[in-house]
């Protein structure tokens, strides 16, 4: 099963991003050969539009869940029907190890 | 005739309409109720099987004290549908009481809110997209120790300030579109002046035709 998370840099190192659409980088771990992935979201920038763009992306790479801090307002209706779940962590100091160590638990 | 041969048709040969899906909001506690000191011994009545959307029912309208309207809104049903599930709830409980039967909370076609649910142990909030699947872990940290997270506060929480349902005058027939929460007969009817009653309903008995 893989899991996307938002992160602000791409290492294992980096923290959590608190925002979804904007976000820095998508880590995109594979819970089953342990593998992370670094996506660059080229929806960075965007004026509008960020939210359903990163969806898209991270669907193709078949994800099912989701955690970040935040997620717009579009995005629940999205990701109902694409059967993805959203999990926020409201902690903006925990790095994306942390988060796959507790996925691995 | 032919109407009649339809009719019966359809009856016979044609499906019904499947149910709605009711959504369940808070699923009980336990998963069933167990009778104490039989005083006819021997007799073990059959098990009662409340299903999970009649549990909801009886919740809302006589736990939380909402009416039919309100609750019908909260399970996602129509009102008419709404209050015969809670009929079929009392019919069932009252049942269960006199024959002193043993409850069971289960079934139904239901399923479970799939709004936010929060753990308690890492402090995340997580969604459920899977309609039909029940929620028992955090999907993070896989402690079982999860809520179901109302992410509106309850002053905030909106109310039902619509219906669908008709005055209509008993004496001369007006009707007109039924304000919520303003009883009928408090309404005046702007051609005769007399006072209305809800249309539809046992009272419309007095409607003079």
């Amino acid at each position: 099963m893989k899991v996307a998370i938002t992160s602000t840099g791409n290492s294992p190192e980096s923290k959590i991003d608190q925002r979804f659409g904007r976000c820095s980088y998508f880590a995109v771990y594979d819970t089953e050969n342990k593998g992370i992935e670094f996506l660059p979201n080229p929806n960075k920038e965007v004026q509008e539009g960020a939210g359903p763009a990163s969806v898209q992306l991270v669907a193709s790479r078949n994800v099912q869940k989701i955690i970040s801090g935040e997620f717009g307002i579009k995005i629940k209706s999205l990701l109902d029907s694409l059967k993805i779940q959203m999990i926020m962590i409201k902690e903006p100091e925990k790095t994306i190890q942390e988060i796959i160590d507790m996925l691995n638990k | 005739m032919f109407i009649i041969f339809v009719l019966n048709y359809c009856s016979y040969y044609m499906s019904p309409r499947p149910l709605r899906l009711r959504k369940i909001s808070n699923p009980p506690p336990v998963s069933g109720f167990k009778p104490y000191g039989n005083k006819k011994s021997g007799t073990i009545p059959d098990s009662i099987f409340l299903h999970y959307e009649e549990y909801e029912s009886l919740r809302l309208c006589d736990y939380e004290m909402l009416n039919h309207h309100q609750a019908s809104v909260i399970m996602d049903v129509s009102r008419p549908t709404l209050t015969r599930i809670y009929a079929k709830a009392r019919q069932k409980i009252a049942q269960a009481l006199v024959q002193g039967s043993q409850i069971i909370i289960e079934g139904g076609k239901v399923y479970f809110d799939s709004e936010w649910f929060t753990c308690k142990s890492c402090g995340c909030y997580f969604n459920n997209p899977e309609k039909d699947a029940e929620i028992k872990n955090c999907p993070l940290c896989r402690s079982s120790d999860i809520l179901n997270f109302d992410h509106k506060p309850l002053d905030q929480e909106e109310t039902i300030t619509y219906c669908q349902d008709v005055c209509i005058c008993p004496d001369c027939g007006h009707e007109q579109q039924h304000q919520f929460g303003r009883p009928c007969r408090e309404e005046i009817c702007s051609e005769c002046g007399k006072n209305m009653i809800r249309k539809g309903t046992p009272h419309s008995g007095k409607i003079n035709k």
